[in-house]
């Protein structure tokens, strides 16, 4: 890449970082992951196709922002 | 010690994912909220059976606290997923910095989360789709959504088997060119939607739409570029990259 500007002593690579270990990347993907679901679930879809709650009133506090963000909505 | 950088992206994410879902957000109200009020006036204005019951929450908290919630919620959310992404696609998709990566990352998550949706199932105001269709279209979104990931990360890997015969540059080009060839045979065998009633403006579904759009690009530019300093303060330390920018050269690794 650059080799005529960086001097070639350093034996760290320049930018270029080791990965993570994916098995310390799971734990927090799987609770993420999940939270997210519940969470993009009650914004996009409660009380529309399918509800979890009865009544109409998440889906009416969230209703602009599903319009705007792309969700269908009504 | 990798369990923690993984939780201190995490929370990176996050906080970028707010900081962007507000910015976001100024988009939606200034730019989004005069388009759907000029839609539900129009749906007043030509009641065809399409309820919305009587009114739960009112229209000026549904255009500021409602708003706000449904997009600093998907902005956190989207944020700390992303940022989960990144733990696993750092140093794993090719020789790119933290800076780079994140980036990166950003684009592709826009453009299969979001984009690649919404040019077959774009956004739509109030008034606009048959509420006795939700079913299908709520399925159809979904469906859009996890293809466009499933397409992207296919066509990532892709790239990674063949940039060692063809090179990083014609790598990406046929991995991206693969991506589009597959997006456009999803496009042609899923059902189209055209439930516009008649007479509805076009000019306020165009300037919808485009608001819409305006929201997501807001949303993953500030996201990408939030977080991308967040990851590169956290991975390469502010006195490495200091030191980069003097001298032109990497000091040894200052990490943690
Ligand atoms: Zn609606």
């Amino acid at each position: 890449m650059a080799q005529s500007i960086a001097p070639p002593s350093t034996g760290a690579p320049t930018a270029v970082p080791a990965p993570l270990p994916v098995k310390a990347i799971l734990p927090w993907a799987v609770f993420f992951g999940l939270l997210t679901l519940i969470a993009l679930y009650f914004v996009g879809a409660e009380q529309g196709a399918t509800s979890v709650f009865a009544g109409t009133g998440v889906h009416e506090w969230v209703h602009d922002g599903r319009h705007l963000l792309g969700f269908p909505c009504h | 010690m990798n369990s923690s950088t993984v939780r201190a992206l995490l929370v990176r994410g996050m906080l970028a994912g707010l900081i962007a879902g507000m910015l976001a957000l100024v988009t939606a109200y200034f730019l989004g909220e005069p388009q759907i009020d000029a839609a539900i006036a129009y749906e007043e204005a030509h009641t065809h059976g399409h309820e919305h019951g009587p009114e739960v929450v009112s229209r000026s908290v549904q255009s500021t606290a409602g708003l706000a919630t449904g997009v600093l919620v998907y902005g956190v959310a989207v944020g700390g997923v992303a940022s989960l992404v990144f733990s696993f696609a750092l140093g794993r998709v090719g020789g790119f910095s933290p800076r780079a990566t994140a980036l990166l990352l950003a684009g592709a998550a826009f453009v299969s989360v979001y984009l690649v949706p919404f040019l077959k199932y774009p956004a739509n105001p109030p008034s606009v789709g048959d509420p006795a269709s939700l079913d299908k279209r709520t399925a159809l979104f979904f469906l859009m959504v996890v293809l466009g990931v499933l397409l992207a990360v296919a066509a990532t890997i892709a790239g990674r088997r063949l940039a060692p015969r063809l090179g990083n540059w014609y790598a990406t080009v046929v991995a991206g060119l693969g991506f589009a060839a597959a997006v456009g045979i999803a496009y042609a065998f899923l059902p189209s939607l055209s439930e516009l009633p008649e007479h509805f403006p076009a000019l306020l579904l165009w300037r919808f739409r485009l608001s819409a759009l305006a929201v997501q690009l807001v949303l993953w530019t500030a996201y990408g570029l939030t977080f991308a300093h967040f990851a590169q303060r956290l991975l390469a330390g502010p006195a490495r990259e200091r030191e980069t920018v003097r001298d032109g050269a990497a000091p040894a690794a200052a990490q943690v």
